[in-house]
């Protein structure tokens, strides 16, 4: 069997072709790079994808921090992963990088703050 | 009125001119001014919470504000001047800069000024859809604002017109937070943004791709209900009888950028039609000497890595200029209609030179060449090539001999 993927790793965006058996790879071909190998394989087994969204700051100069995960999670995973973004309420200052949920629902990723928000 | 005297004026504070002004500083400039209309410095990135910016300048992959951050801290280490809700409103050809402030008017001359305003999104009146005029009709950038740094919910039910990477990344945006994103219709028969935001925005959520479509009536009292949306033929025009009436109450616009270039026209700067943005030569130097240009309100790029690299050269240039002047710049680089649009337009030929390009409509294994009085001077050959995509190749300065025009073209 065969089938085509769009590289999502960097901007390249390649248009890789997996020949495949089962999950044996046989070949792999249109990639620029050794990534777009890993993520066709990744993707024919257990695709992943990281996720960014924003929590509430109470009390800051802005009403939200944006936060990401720190690695891609399985895809099916990524809505139970915005509820739990959801539950989080946080109080100003709030400082970029600091870890939000280390290994969130122990898939192995950490929900990290990507903003610093100072106190009003 | 006291008139203050800097080395390099930078107008705005986003992703280009932080870039300019940390690479100025680098190389020695210390007598530099940030003016930044906002609250806070670093552009449009701010709002841009998404992941998958700095693979390319920094090898890692972080959000928006963590790619602002590391320019910002790096200006504020430097201990550059920045200030923040100062709106530039004059520039002259002699560099004389009027700054609104909220401690006054402030009148700046400096030696080089550097223009890094960015870009602008088109508007529902630039595109003169017929039909209602109800809330609920927002550019992508101004409903990644409400929910990326105001907190407001723009939403229940969108549809989006236009397949810009803004429109793509607010499409997956709105169905993480449990937004009805109908589907996405574009004019053209390929998507405008790039092709991962295709498969991981759009694929990935089930949010439908219809390519050749456009949105040709608007319907609504006080808020949107419904948009009319039609296929278009070969010449863009809407096909009578394929209408379709999409309930929604929220109308998301991405079809396109547009440079900011009222300031430079003040200032005498010639504009390039096909870009919109500064016609300038390989230094980033637009017509007006002492006047740079670089970032977005140059021409419109696809990654802010980009944007950060294009602004460190013109900061490199900025440099020289100041200490000894730059080389003239007599050779122009034409293209045909293969090719959208080059940058930079002029060159000197002396030195090696990084061209920007992107090609007019897609094509596979193609290649950009660029030729001089019939002669080749570079060649990229390349599987495919998208108009979502800005391409780059080297231009040896060894193979440019005197003053004849370079042609590019793509086939």
């Amino acid at each position: 069997m065969t089938r085509d993927f769009t590289c999502i790793v960097c901007p390249n965006g390649c248009e890789i072709t997996v020949e495949y058996e089962g999950k044996n790879v046989l070949s792999v071909t249109g990639n620029l790079c050794k990534r777009g190998e890993a993520y066709v394989k990744q993707e024919l087994t257990d695709p992943r994808r990281t996720i960014a969204s924003s929590v509430a700051v109470e009390g800051g100069v802005l009403p939200l921090a944006s936060v990401r995960l720190t690695a891609p999670v399985p895809k099916e995973k990524i809505f139970d992963v915005m509820e739990e973004i959801k539950k989080i309420r946080l109080q100003a200052p709030v400082k970029a990088g600091t870890v939000l949920a280390a290994d969130i629902l122990g898939l192995g990723s950490d929900l990290i703050v990507t903003k610093t928000v100072k106190a009003r | 009125m006291n008139i203050r005297n800097v080395d390099v004026l930078i107008v705005g504070g986003g992703p280009a001119g932080l870039a300019a002004a940390a690479e100025l500083h680098r190389q020695g400039v210390t007598d530099i001014l940030i003016c930044e209309r906002e609250k806070q410095p670093g552009g449009i990135l701010r709002q841009c919470i998404h992941d998958g910016f700095g693979l390319t300048r920094f090898g890692e992959s972080m959000s928006g504000p963590e790619y602002a951050d590391r320019f910002i801290r790096e200006v504020k280490e430097a201990g550059i001047p920045l200030i923040t809700n100062a709106s530039v409103t004059d520039i002259t050809k002699d560099r004389l800069v009027t700054v609104v402030t909220p401690e006054g008017l402030l009148k700046v001359q400096a030696r080089a000024v550097v223009l890094a305003m960015g870009c602008r999104e088109r508007t529902r009146g630039a595109l003169a859809i017929p039909g209602e005029r109800p809330a609920g009709v927002y550019t992508a950038g101004v409903a990644q604002a409400y929910m990326n740094l105001y907190n407001r919910m723009p939403a229940k039910e969108a549809v989006i017109l236009g397949s810009g990477d803004i429109g793509m990344i607010m499409a997956r945006r709105l169905t993480l937070e449990g937004v009805k994103v109908k589907a996405v219709y574009e004019i053209m028969p390929y998507a405008a943004g790039l092709p991962r935001n295709v498969e991981q925005c759009l694929n990935d959520y089930g949010i439908p791709l219809y390519l050749s479509h456009t949105v040709t009536e608007i319907h609504g009292d006080h808020r949107l209900t419904a948009v009319t949306v039609s296929a278009v033929d070969e010449h863009l025009k809407p096909i009578p009888g394929t209408e379709e009436k999409i309930p929604c109450d929220t109308l998301i616009l991405s079809v396109g950028l547009l440079p900011e270039n009222e300031l430079s026209l003040g200032a005498g700067v010639t504009l390039d039609p096909r870009t919109r943005g500064a016609e300038v030569s390989e230094y980033y130097e637009t017509d007006v000497p002492g006047i740079f240009s670089a970032g977005n309100v140059l021409h419109v790029h696809d990654l802010v890595d980009f944007v950060s690299m294009e602004a460190e050269k013109l900061a490199r240039s900025v440099t020289r200029y100041l200490a000894d002047g730059l080389p003239a710049c007599g050779i122009a680089v034409t293209c045909d209609r293969s090719v959208n649009h080059t940058v930079p337009m002029r060159l000197s030929g002396t030195e090696d030179v990084m061209l920007s390009l992107r090609v007019s409509r897609p094509g596979r294994d193609v290649t950009v060449r660029v030729t001089q009085g019939g002669r080749e001077v570079a060649a990229k050959k390349m599987k495919k090539a998208l108009p979502a995509e800005m391409i780059q190749l080297v231009l040896k300065a060894e193979k440019i001999t005197g003053t004849e025009d370079l042609e590019v073209t793509v086939s």
